[in-house]
């Protein structure tokens, strides 16, 4: 390649990690109150509520999160005429976004659900005795062990949300792999080139590294109680 | 008066009822203990004091005031049950202390948050929570635990987590501090520093009430013992005519097994 292709592909392929990232960022903020409140009507005691959302968590956990894309992408269109999405980049954005947060709330409440699982309930009635509310009781004396616990299986989800945000290029989300693979099937001149597709793994591991050590990090400062 | 008087308390769980009709007074300073074996209701019945459980039946007074009355809704679903629960302290079996406080942070925090709630709080703030920090650092000092104020409850040994507990206890200054089993869940080589705390409270006439399986130490130390078989009250009085001439059969039975593994 020459030095001008490879600025070519560059360009190319950071553009296509910002929308990576993009949609990495988004899937982590809607998901994680999202997650917190399909947490708590699955533990709700009105049983409708508990039961719906065990079918949705199930549904949700036991398909394809590729399928779920193209159901939340193409299936108000072509059902009910109905086109939320708007079109190009922003509306396949919006569409993938929506895609997965859900499923991304379904894992995180599964989760969250075995962090408040784990305090035993003699801390709540430690505190209660001692005089506290129930609010106290909860930011005070259960929260950051809750905390402690869930982190370590949140970073394996976190992990995998980086890579499977690569599944949005199945409605044709312009990130990184799908910015890669077009220097294959060519495009600006360039065609039949598969580096630019191996390169992105490199972003990949790059992203992954950094997120790696932040979060082994905050686990390590987390270390100092049991 | 009574500090305590316990009246015609009952607890059900489903069908089966754990206590039946328990009534029994305590005068302030008294040491009470109260054995039994396994199942016969001692832990709900201490958690019915601390309004852990919510009894069927009965009603509990402290110093002549109605806390609960299973009788009355308004006393019996009472919003102030927090308020109320400060005259009792409980000392748990398995410690239960907070695992990301430290040993003095662990008795602290209840009367930190308590604090926030005084009207002169605000302008106060830093007189109050001296005043509490000097009174922590005071209880783990007669705990025995000056040197392990900064511990973490993981670094410490059981028998020192259960006296740090009694000092979260002692901190917010109940009429009466309850103890279940404290030292059950101890290694045997560590009972004796747990219950020689008990003993020097005793000794200072803490008002108590002290379920255990440890008999030589209900003889010793309690002014009074009660023994309950299947949720009533069995046999009550002096511990030293308790032990020696047990009236009831049921008593008798009770104390001949203990003496056998002894
Ligand atoms: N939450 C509950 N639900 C149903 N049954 C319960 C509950 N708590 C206690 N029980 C039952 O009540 C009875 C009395 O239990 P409790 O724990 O008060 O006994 P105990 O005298 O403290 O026994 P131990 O010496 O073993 O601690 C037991 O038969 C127990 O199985
Ligand atoms: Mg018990």
């Amino acid at each position: 390649m020459t030095g001008e292709q490879i600025k070519i592909v560059f360009d190319a392929l950071n553009l296509g990690f910002l929308q990576t990232l993009r949609l990495f960022f988004v899937t982590l903020i809607g998901a994680v109150p999202l997650g917190l409140l399909v947490m708590l009507g699955r533990m709700s005691r009105v049983k409708p509520l508990s039961l719906l959302m065990r079918a949705l968590i199930w549904i949700i956990r036991g398909s394809p999160l590729v399928i779920q894309l193209l159901i939340i992408y193409y299936v108000p269109g072509i059902a009910f005429n109905w086109h939320p999405w708007g079109g190009g980049e922003s509306g396949r954005f919006a569409a993938a976004s929506v895609a997965f947060i859900i499923n991304y709330a379904c894992y995180f409440s599964e989760i969250f659900r075995g962090g408040i699982q784990s305090i035993p309930r003699g801390q709540e009635e430690a505190g209660l005795v001692l005089g506290m509310t129930k609010r106290q009781i909860f930011f005070k004396v259960k929260l950051l062990p809750m905390f402690k616990a869930v982190l370590p299986p949140m970073s394996n989800e976190i992990i995998t949300l980086v890579k499977d945000t690569s599944l949005s290029r199945i409605i044709a989300l312009q990130e990184i792999i799908w910015a890669g693979q077009a220097f294959l099937k060519g495009t600006r001149g360039i065609s039949g080139n598969v580096l630019p597709l191996f390169f992105t793994g490199v972003y990949y591991l790059a992203f992954n590294g950094l997120l790696t050590i932040l979060l082994s990090r905050l686990e390590k400062k987390l270390d100092y109680f049991r | 008066m009574h500090i305590l008087e316990v009246q015609g308390i009952q607890k059900r769980f489903g069908a089966t009822e754990v206590l039946s009709d328990i009534s029994f007074t305590m005068e302030r300073g008294e040491a009470l203990s109260i054995i039994g074996s396994s199942g016969s209701g001692k832990t709900t019945l201490l958690r019915c004091l601390n309004f852990l459980e919510t009894p069927d039946a009965g009603r509990i007074l402290v110093n002549g005031e109605t806390l609960f009355d299973a009788a009355d809704a308004r006393k019996k679903r009472d919003r102030e049950i927090r308020k109320k629960r400060l005259h009792f302290g409980l000392v748990f079996q398995s410690f239960n202390l907070f695992p990301q406080y430290t040993a003095l942070e662990n008795v602290k925090l209840a009367g930190q948050l308590l604090a926030r709630e005084r009207p002169d709080y605000q302008n106060h703030k830093s007189e109050v929570l001296s005043e509490i920090d000097a009174k922590a650092h005071a209880l783990l000092k007669e705990m025995g635990l000056s040197n392990r104020e900064q511990s973490y409850p993981f670094q410490l040994s059981g028998g020192q987590c259960q006296r740090v507990a009694i000092a979260r206890a002692l901190a917010l200054e109940p009429d009466i501090l309850c103890f279940d089993e404290p030292t059950s869940a101890l290694d045997p080589e560590l009972t004796g520093e747990v219950l020689r705390v008990i003993r020097e409270l005793a000794d200072r006439n803490t008002t108590m009430i002290i379920v255990t399986h440890e008999m030589a130490f209900a003889r010793d130390v309690a002014d009074r013992v009660i023994f309950m078989d299947e949720g009533r009250i069995c046999e009550q009085g002096d511990p030293k005519e308790v032990f020696e001439h047990p009236r009831e059969e049921r008593t008798k039975q009770f104390l001949a097994r203990y003496r056998q593994e002894a």
